[in-house]
């Protein structure tokens, strides 16, 4: 039994992120979507809680979100997949429940 | 689309449930009882009071259950029920009952 | 039909977005569909519990008197997560009191409200069936 939780908003500007990696379960996945997606860059000031959140839960960026705004894949931090549409509808239907951190 | 009370008008929306709440008075329920073909008597208006009374506690117009139920719990189980309800408000005492009472058309029915 | 858990997991305050009523909204119409309901505040949410709204001066509706409607409506659930209460200088006293009443219990007046840790709303939302984000 695990959750896919989506976070749509940048970590700089909003603490959906920080809170969803809160009340994450070991096994879960979190999907950066949208603004989301500055949440898996390397080098920031939330890096280390990322890489820390890393070690129980899996974390994605949406690629195509990520090319939208500039962001070369090699800036991601170790240890973020970037997945494409289909790959976030796996992501849903690999998991038991989705919940959206608006 | 207005009811007539008194040579004043007073807006309602195409359903008929009247759009500024604070325009409500008795004389505009039983204008509006008229238009659903119901005749206001002391029945009526204790469910009616009562409605009036419950948006004023928690400023929303209960769904049909919720009433029943909460009429139940007030005026007793020869009250609280579909069938006495009904016969009050023969299209739905909610939304009738609502509707002459001045509040919104019921959250929860659609 | 098969009775399904849903969580409704509210984060915003009350009146800055329409994401609070909205929500209080859907629970009403949900609740018509008797399922397993229980709400979930956490971060700003829990701004919307606060007793003494008044929406007087601003000119829209104050819907926090709604939420003492909800055990009309079947929806007995209401958790509150305590670090989002601490993190915003609040405590249980700073919300109102939402109550039901106990069928299978004659009755009996009871707290529809449930302050939990972090931990424990993170098993409440791995809990869930459904959950709906506002």
């Amino acid at each position: 039994m695990s959750t896919l939780h989506t976070v749509n908003k940048s970590p700089f500007a909003n603490q959906s992120l920080i809170s969803c990696l809160g009340h994450c379960k070991d096994g879960d996945a979190v999907l950066m979507i949208e603004d989301g997606v500055y949440g898996g860059l390397g080098g920031t000031g939330l890096t280390e809680i990322m890489a820390n959140a890393a070690k129980s839960v899996s974390l994605y960026v949406l690629s195509p979100d990520l090319a939208a705004r500039g962001v070369d894949a090699a800036r991601l931090m170790q240890g973020v997949q970037g997945v494409d549409y289909a790959g976030f509808v796996d992501l849903v239907a690999t998991h038991d429940r989705t919940q959206n951190w608006l | 689309m207005a009811y007539e009370v008194n040579g004043t008008t007073v807006e309602h929306d195409e359903e008929g449930y009247i759009t500024n709440l604070s325009e409500w008075t008795k004389e505009l329920a039983d204008v509006i009882a008229k238009a659903e073909d119901v005749e206001m008597d002391d029945e009526r208006w204790e469910v009616v009071n009562f409605l009036r009374e419950y948006y004023d506690e928690y400023q929303i117009a209960p769904a049909v259950r919720v009433l029943i139920k909460a009429v139940k719990k007030t005026m007793g189980p020869e009250k609280g029920n579909n069938k006495y309800m009904y016969e009050l408000f023969p299209y739905g005492p909610a939304k009738q009952a609502c509707k002459i009472a001045g509040l919104p058309k019921p959250t929860g029915c659609v | 039909m098969t009775i399904k858990n849903f969580l409704y997991v509210n984060r915003k305050a009350p009146y800055g977005t329409i994401y609070a009523l909205e929500s209080l909204e859907v629970v009403l119409i949900g609740a018509a569909f008797d399922q397993d309901v229980s709400l979930a505040f956490l971060d700003d949410g829990v701004f919307q519990l606060t007793k003494g709204q008044n929406t007087d001066g601003i000119g829209v509706k104050n819907f926090s008197p709604t939420f003492r409607a909800l055990g009309d409506y079947d929806v007995t659930k209401l958790y509150v997560e305590a670090e989002s209460l601490a993190e915003r200088g609040l405590t249980a006293d700073d919300l109102q009191e939402v109550m039901y009443e106990d069928e299978d219990d004659d009755w009996a007046e009871k707290p529809s409200i449930k302050i939990i840790s972090r931990a424990e709303m993170a098993d409440v939302m791995a809990g869930a069936d459904v959950v709906l984000s506002f």
